[in-house]
């Protein structure tokens, strides 16, 4: 096998308190991401899975431990523009239109205008929603909002999409057509994807790999491959296998619990 | 248009409302006119003053743009810097909150003293040290109160600190310091007004309401009252033409919008 895009040796975050206290939020997490996987975090609220994306994208430096991404500190790949990020909120700049906020990267990057405008054009279309380009955010419901914001965090083609349970804001209908979309947008950027979610059924059908973490102090509990075949469509959650990857990541909940 | 009949009938019916019944109360109880005057009498009062009153309220308003502009800088200034290094807001805020609710009209007959009764600086000094507070606390939260995803989504862009204020926080703070214009644009009448009231020039309007009511010309000294208030409709006016030009995005314009 290649050698990962992410690696993580032994990583540890504690966050220290007003009054001396310490809370361990990660230990001695050991983890590598294959470039073009889907890599979901999964488990409860406090196991640090949003903690460990942030290390990952340099929001956040690790107590202990080593990380490297693409063969470089993360702190480097940040300014490479390798990351793109998508948060539980769709994070829009509210008065920006639509276009506006998916060139957002690209302006920072400093790209010219007509070119940025073509590109941001080009992912509104990859997200189905280049006809909402001159609205206004709040014109647009939650599901179309995140899509924007997963939009805006293709446009510089990062080699890592971190997603923060971008989904977690939205109704079950909207969150199960986002789950297609995601795996649609997934299949045609090649894009890797680390990605944050406490559902179940959630991480076993988008992933091909599940990182199940359990609390108190944050750890990786087990690593479970999903080889449900690829594309993932409507009908992958009615197979029999999708049943017995859920039960499995259920069982391995469960026993970190006891 | 039951609509546009609420906003526009409804008030203009409660105004000829308040000013009937104020008539109405005046005659029937036979109150003298030098202690207040029947609107009747003030509306023919400012027509005839007119060539006094308005080239006086012209001066007074000259007086209050100075100071408004003044503070309003200062202000802005200030609170860059106040936002920028953590270090000067915590000096700083609490003296500007002591120094905020202090009642800075009493200034007045000391700026007379500094800078001459006569002089419109004495007025502008004391109007830009009232509209300083407001314009400078509120600008603080607007370029502060922005959320941590938001700064989040501009680290993970590697975006340098400048970028992330002239698109994030510059932008954040418009409605803010907006609001806060409303309040200093009525503060600044009140400054200039009551700043001549402890003398000024013989072409202020403030020395020309408390000359008249001095005099017992009642109706003449509600007609400067009259004038003072059209300046600051027409700057409440001016301000809201500011709202609708610069954050037709926020959610108070949003009704119109849609």
């Amino acid at each position: 096998m290649t050698s990962p895009m992410v690696s993580l040796r032994g990583v540890g975050k504690v966050f220290s308190g007003r009054k001396g206290t310490r809370t361990v939020a990660l230990q001695g997490i050991d983890l590598e991401i294959h470039s073009g996987e889907f890599v979901s975090l999964l488990g409860p609220s406090g196991c640090g899975k949003s903690t460990l994306l942030r290390i990952v994208g340099d929001l956040l430096e690790p107590t202990t431990g080593a990380v490297s991404v693409n063969g470089k500190s993360p702190a480097r790949a940040r300014h490479d523009r390798d990351y793109g990020m998508v948060f539980q909120q769709a994070t829009l700049l509210e008065w920006r239109r639509v276009l506006g906020n998916v060139a957002l990267p690209l302006e920072v990057t400093g790209m010219s205008e007509p070119e940025r405008t073509e590109r941001a054009r080009e992912m509104l279309k990859l997200v189905e929603l280049l006809e909402f380009a001159d609205h206004y955010p709040w014109q647009l419901s939650g599901g179309m909002q995140q899509r924007v914001a997963i939009a805006r965090a293709l446009t510089l083609e990062p080699s890592l999409l971190l997603m923060d349970e971008p989904f977690g804001a939205l109704d079950e209908m909207t969150r199960e057509r986002m789950q297609m979309e995601l795996m649609r947008i997934w299949q045609e950027t090649q894009t890797t994807v680390l990605f944050v979610t406490h559902s179940i059924p959630e991480a076993v059908f988008l992933s091909t790999q599940v990182v199940v973490m359990s609390p108190r102090p944050g750890r990786v509990a087990a690593v479970v491959d999903i080889d449900l075949p690829q594309p993932r469509v409507f009908e992958t959650r009615e197979k029999t296998k999708y049943f017995d990857k859920l039960v499995e990541v259920r069982e391995v909940l469960r026993t970190e619990e006891e | 248009m039951s609509r546009a009949l609420r906003r526009y009938l409804a008030p203009a019916l409660v105004f000829v409302a308040v000013l009937a019944l104020w008539e109405f109360f005046v005659r029937a109880a036979g109150i003298q006119g030098f202690l207040l005057p029947p609107p009747s009498e003030v509306v023919r009062t400012v027509s005839e003053e007119w060539p006094v009153v308005w080239p006086a309220g012209l001066f007074t308003l000259r007086e209050a743009l100075g100071g408004l502009l003044g503070g309003t800088f200062a202000g802005i200034a200030v609170a860059f810097a106040v936002s920028r290094w953590s270090t000067i807001r915590v000096g700083i805020q609490p003296l500007a909150v002591a120094a905020g609710s202090a009642p800075i009209i009493a200034l007045a007959p000391i700026t007379n003293q500094w800078f001459g009764i006569t002089n419109p600086l004495s007025k502008m000094a004391v109007v830009a040290v009232m509209v300083f507070f407001p314009i400078m606390l509120n600008m603080v939260r607007g370029l502060t109160d922005v959320g941590g995803a938001k700064l989040e989504l501009m680290s993970s862009l590697a975006a340098p600190d400048f970028t992330t204020l002239w698109k994030v926080r510059l932008p954040n703070s418009l409605p803010y310091l907006l609001s806060a214009l409303r309040v200093a644009v009525a503060l600044s009448l009140i400054g200039a007004v009551v700043t001549e009231y402890f003398g000024g020039s013989r072409d202020a309007l403030g020395v020309y309401i408390s000359q008249q009511a001095g005099l017992t010309r009642m109706a003449e000294a509600w007609a400067g009252i009259v004038v003072a208030t059209l300046l600051g409709a027409g700057l409440q006016l001016l301000v809201m033409g500011a709202e609708r030009a610069l954050i037709p995005w926020h959610p108070s314009r949003r009704l119109t919008l849609a």
